[in-house]
């Protein structure tokens, strides 16, 4: 099993949609949510994610597809 | 030695002991160090930071290691210039320029964080250094980790120019250029830090890395005679050198070693990468992460891990921020070697240029005392000036090809 530590920012069309739901339920991903801030503009959570590293991928390239941004918790570490 | 009492979450407060840790177990957000700082009262002062070495090392009871200095011996005291004729171009009584485009080995404010970082790995005991690049930062860990003996990796995106990684390479690390976007080169640098026992320099061992700027701040306040200026203009990209400067005064002050300040905080970004400027103009603490689209690479960071901070020290300090565009970059850059000799990377053009328009729009008072912050070298990215520059004649080796080329030149300049 892989394990990754990521920031979703939701874009606000889809603040209202149940996407972390579709991610345990369609794809069989384990979610643990640590810290988020969601209000009626944006979103963001920042969760930990646990599954095959192909389920894994499979997961973010949908989350990608929905306007989702995902980024590892440290965001940006390429540093130019 | 007493003096570093660990790491402590900026979100939950939780505690750690000094480790390669960079985030909280329980809520996931970044660590920094903590000092003892009532033992440090007293024990240090402006005596003895006097007396100690013309580097960053004089400040190395306010720094995160706790051995011998390893590498960067000769980093940092970098000049701070009183500016003339800068400051009459802009119209301003006290004008400071803190020069780090000179910073020893390899031209930016990055060997300040880059030797903190290696030097506190080599105490965890890694023999592995590593970073993902594709400027200033790659040049400094793969110089401080040819100094240290250590091995180095570099990762890059895979379409990065040749001619960007010539000042990396030369210090021999393994270059790894990874193919993927952007986004995906992040996450594997994240994911790569977590299984490989390296000191990723700014991941795992950034609580100690991002110490390191701190020492630009301490310099400016030693060198203004132990005073803290009224404004300070920092360029912003992943947002820790604004915020690590802030720490710096109240360290300082709280220590004694400086009265009490009332310096005001300026994010110097631009424009086409700017969420952290947006987030001071529109008055929010929600940073929105951005596609960069500038000419400043270095400043090229449009999710900055510190953002959030960087924008609580600019509402904290009562600053604020501004944005430049390419043209004015370019201007900013040429602004400051037509007038005071020094050439910029572009960083320094956003910082010259938002410290004009700052000034021009009465946001910086005229009569006070302003520090602006240079922080890279111009030498390392000319191309963004090769369009824009020309010569002024092209003559035969003729004496008197010259002597009628001269007389057009004063002609000209008369008209």
């Amino acid at each position: 099993m892989a394990r990754m530590r990521v920031r979703l920012t939701f874009p606000p069309e889809r603040i209202q949609e149940p996407v972390i739901y579709h991610l345990v339920k369609d794809f069989d991903i384990v979610t643990n949510i640590r810290r988020a801030d969601v209000k009626a503009d944006h979103g963001w959570v920042i969760l930990e994610l646990e599954a095959k590293e192909e389920t894994l991928e499979r997961g973010i390239a949908w989350l990608k597809g929905k306007g989702v941004k995902v980024d590892p918790v440290e965001r940006d570490v390429i540093v130019p | 030695m007493t003096k570093l009492k660990g790491l402590k979450c900026r979100e939950c407060g939780r505690r750690y002991p000094s480790s390669p840790v960079h985030i909280c177990e329980f809520c996931f957000g970044p660590v920094e160090v903590d000092y003892d700082y009532e033992a440090l009262k007293g024990t240090i002062t402006r005596q003895s930071i006097a007396a100690g070495p013309p580097s960053i090392w004089r400040y190395r009871e306010l720094l995160p290691i706790e051995g011998d200095v390893a590498v960067g011996h000769h980093v940092g005291f970098t000049p701070l210039i009183r500016s003339q004729n800068l400051a009459e171009e802009l119209g301003v009584r006290e004008l400071w320029i803190k020069n780090d485009s000179v910073c020893h080995p390899t031209w930016s404010f990055k060997d300040r964080v880059v030797a903190v970082a290696v030097t506190r790995a080599k105490e965890f005991g890694f023999d592995t250094v590593a970073c993902a690049s594709t400027g200033n930062l790659a040049n400094s860990v793969a110089a401080h980790a040819a100094e240290a003996r250590l091995k180095s990796y570099i990762f890059i995106p895979a379409d990065l120019e040749q001619g960007k990684i010539v000042a990396t390479l030369v210090y021999q690390p393994t270059l790894v250029a990874v193919e993927g976007t952007y986004d995906e080169v992040n996450r594997l640098c994240s994911e790569v830090s977590d299984k490989y026992r390296w000191a990723f320099v700014n991941i795992n061992i950034r609580p100690y890395y991002s110490e390191g700027s701190k020492t630009y701040g301490y310099e400016i306040l030693e060198q203004l005679g132990w005073r803290a200026p009224g404004h300070i203009v920092v360029p912003c990209a992943g947002g820790s050198l604004i915020t690590k400067i802030w720490k710096a005064i109240r360290e300082f002050a709280s220590l004694g070693l400086i009265e009490r300040p009332a310096t005001k905080m300026y994010a110097a970004q631009a424009a086409g990468c700017g969420p952290i400027v947006t987030m001071v103009k529109n008055d929010t603490d929600v940073l929105t992460p951005v596609r960069p689209n500038t000419i400043a690479k270095s400043l090229a960071i449009g999710n900055p891990a510190d953002g959030y901070y960087a924008y609580r020290v600019v509402k904290d300090s009562g600053g604020y921020g501004e944005h430049a565009t390419d043209e004015e970059i370019v201007e900013g850059m040429l602004l400051l070697a037509r007038t005071e000799g020094i050439f910029t990377e572009t960083a320094g053009g956003v910082t010259v240029a938002v410290t004009k328009k700052l000034i021009e729009t009465g946001v910086i008072p005229r009569d006070e005392s302003i520090v602006i912050c240079i922080t890279g070298n111009g030498l390392k990215t000319p191309d963004v000036l090769y369009e824009r520059l020309e010569t002024h004649v092209t003559i035969r080796p003729l004496l008197s090809a010259f002597d009628r080329a001269l007389a057009e030149l004063k002609s000209q300049a008369r008209s």
